[in-house]
């Protein structure tokens, strides 16, 4: 019953993940709409619109350069919003997980089925602008499915810190902090819309500690096809913000639920 | 604790045995050096106002939430290190539903079947019976915010038994229910008392308390005041008959209150005569004027009030 116990995640996780894809299952044409229709405008509007005026950037097509990098980012704000407001939900206001641990499940399965759905919820969307993408002809090759497990990663690494927040939130206003001061930050900052080492050198600096950052840069050399120098830096933070989101996550729900 | 439990008819291993239990908040004790033991097959009740410690006594046998001191042991494992081997097997009933609102009814006994290791093939015909024994069968189709309150409850309290649980932990189930369906609510606890289920519920309807339990344990402030069968609570605390009477003004009970030699509790305008010898009153009551009395064998309502007052708990 120790609070900082090292979590254990068992099966009990799967039925969690499962619960919630029965539940997408019968939402599924407003997901997959809105899977498909924000990331298309993006697409067709920036990199269109804006693309008529840039040209190339980074040795390739401004459509190309934006479908790589809203691929990251699109994963970072479909995991955060479902491990903020999702699971604040099921948490608070509707007591599921209440329910839950009436059952052998613990808070360690729950918050692990919970980082497995935002994942899989990721992974739906990549899915979604990859293939637009790739009918605008900006898919370097079937090599771009590789891009699907890494936003699977991406998924993981920015569920923990959204299930932070849920743990700290008295309501649903509380994550306009996060939504403000780090989402969107990153969203402008991070090498989404343009390289970042067209920052001044100190941001470049800070940028490097931001996820999002390693994020864009291993969805764009995997759907662009473009080199990539340090694959496994990338790849280790984004498992170190997974982790150690999950752990804190874990810690701040044991402590909200036991009272 | 002086006043532990005696178990009636059985010799077997105590399903809950707790000594010295207690549980402090940051401000306060919830529950203060209780000991209790509920023995398997009995119907155990835990009676107080609001606030008394009933439900944090609960979430520690669940392992839901530490002990600050004592021991509490349920299938004699400790409560505070094996949660999830202790509520495999129990079924708890919340005190407000927790029905899973994106679901029907079926799907609700569907998903909470899967948190316990059960496959889609093993909980198949539990769901059948228990679709049944909550009357739901026809409404199995329909998501839960369709239900009623009361086949809200029936469901939570199936949900409850998908794991075949060997005890049922019902906290307040009645509680907000209209009286048909706190009826019906009792003849299924009735049931599965027959069934051989171990219950321990919670609740503050003393007629509840006393139709269902075997053995109650009446607490107040985290402590435990007595404990015992209803009948022995009753024996032990107050008269066997209470005439209650009511009057407009304060005068006419005063007058009264002077002539009787019974044990008397006044509330507001009506004044509780408890006796053992209700005949002399009862002729002087009904020569009196602008009184009006109800004479009545004790229960358990008196015995609660008499142990834990009649002031309002907020």
């Amino acid at each position: 019953m120790n609070l900082w116990r090292i979590p254990t995640a068992r099966t009990g996780a799967l039925a969690v993940w499962r619960r919630n894809i029965l539940v997408w299952r019968k939402l599924i044409v407003p997901a997959v709409l809105m899977n498909f229709g924000e990331p298309t405008l993006y697409l067709l509007g920036l990199g269109f619109g804006l693309g008529h005026f840039v040209g190339e950037m980074s040795g390739m097509s401004y459509l190309a350069f934006l479908a790589s990098g809203i691929i990251a980012s699109s994963a970072m704000t479909t995991s955060s919003f479902e491990g903020m407001y999702s699971v604040f939900t099921r948490m608070v206001p509707q007591k599921t997980y209440e329910a839950i641990l009436a059952t052998p499940l613990e808070v360690d399965d729950i918050l692990a089925g919970e980082m497995l759905w935002c994942a899989t919820k990721s992974v739906f969307s990549g899915i979604a602008i990859l293939a637009v993408a790739a009918m605008l002809g900006v898919v370097q090759g079937w090599g771009a499915l590789w891009v699907i497990p890494v936003v699977f990663m991406i998924g993981l690494c920015f569920a923990g810190p959204a299930m932070i927040m849920s743990a700290l939130a008295y309501n649903y206003d509380f994550f306009n902090y996060y939504t403000v001061l780090i989402i969107t930050p990153m969203f402008i900052l991070c090498g989404v819309f343009y390289p970042i080492d067209t920052l001044p050198l100190a941001m470049q600096g800070f940028v490097q500690f931001l996820p999002l950052t390693h994020a864009v840069m291993l969805t764009r050399s995997l759907v662009v096809g473009a080199d990539l120098s340090q694959p496994l830096l990338h790849i280790g933070v984004l498992m170190l913000y997974a982790v150690i989101g999950y752990y804190v996550a874990v810690v701040l729900v044991r402590r909200k639920l036991r009272v | 604790m002086s006043m532990a439990a005696q178990p009636v008819l059985t010799s077997n291993k105590p399903v809950i045995s707790s000594r010295g239990l207690t549980k402090r908040f940051a401000s306060r004790v919830a529950v203060n050096d209780v000991d209790f033991d509920i023995y398997p097959g009995r119907c155990f009740g835990f009676v107080g106002p609001n606030g008394a410690g009933k439900t944090t006594t609960l979430r520690m046998a669940m392992g839901l939430t530490p002990l600050s001191g004592g021991t509490l042991s349920v299938f004699g494992l400790p409560a505070s290190e094996n949660g999830p081997a202790i509520r495999a097997r129990v079924g708890i009933v919340p005190q407000a539903d927790n029905l899973d609102p994106d679901f029907t009814v079926e799907e609700n006994l569907r998903v909470y079947a899967s948190f316990f290791g059960l496959s889609r093939r093993q909980a198949a015909p539990r769901i059948e019976s228990l679709l049944k024994f909550a009357s739901l069968t026809d409404r199995r189709r329909d998501r839960t915010d369709t239900l009623s309150g009361g086949m809200q409850r029936r469901l939570t309290i199936a949900r409850a038994l998908i794991n075949d649980p060997e005890l049922v932990v019902l906290d307040e189930p009645t509680t907000g229910l209209d009286p048909q369906a706190r009826h019906v609510i009792w003849e299924r606890l009735t049931e599965l008392k027959v069934r051989g289920k171990t219950l321990l519920l919670t609740t503050h309807y003393m007629e509840e308390a006393e139709r269902l339990c075997d053995e109650l344990l009446i607490m107040d402030e985290g402590r435990i005041l007595d404990q015992g069968s209803p009948r022995q609570l009753i024996e032990r605390h107050v008269e066997p008959e209470v005439i209650e009477v009511r009057s407009g003004g304060g005068e006419a009970l005063e007058r009264l209150a002077g002539t009787t030699d019974c044990r008397l509790e006044c509330m507001g305008t009506c004044l509780y005569c408890y006796t053992r010898e209700p005949a002399q009153l009862i002729a002087a009551l009904k020569d009196a004027h602008g009184l009006t009395f109800l004479h009545r064998p004790t229960n358990l309502e008196d015995v609660f009030l008499r142990l834990t007052g009649r002031e309002l708990r907020d």
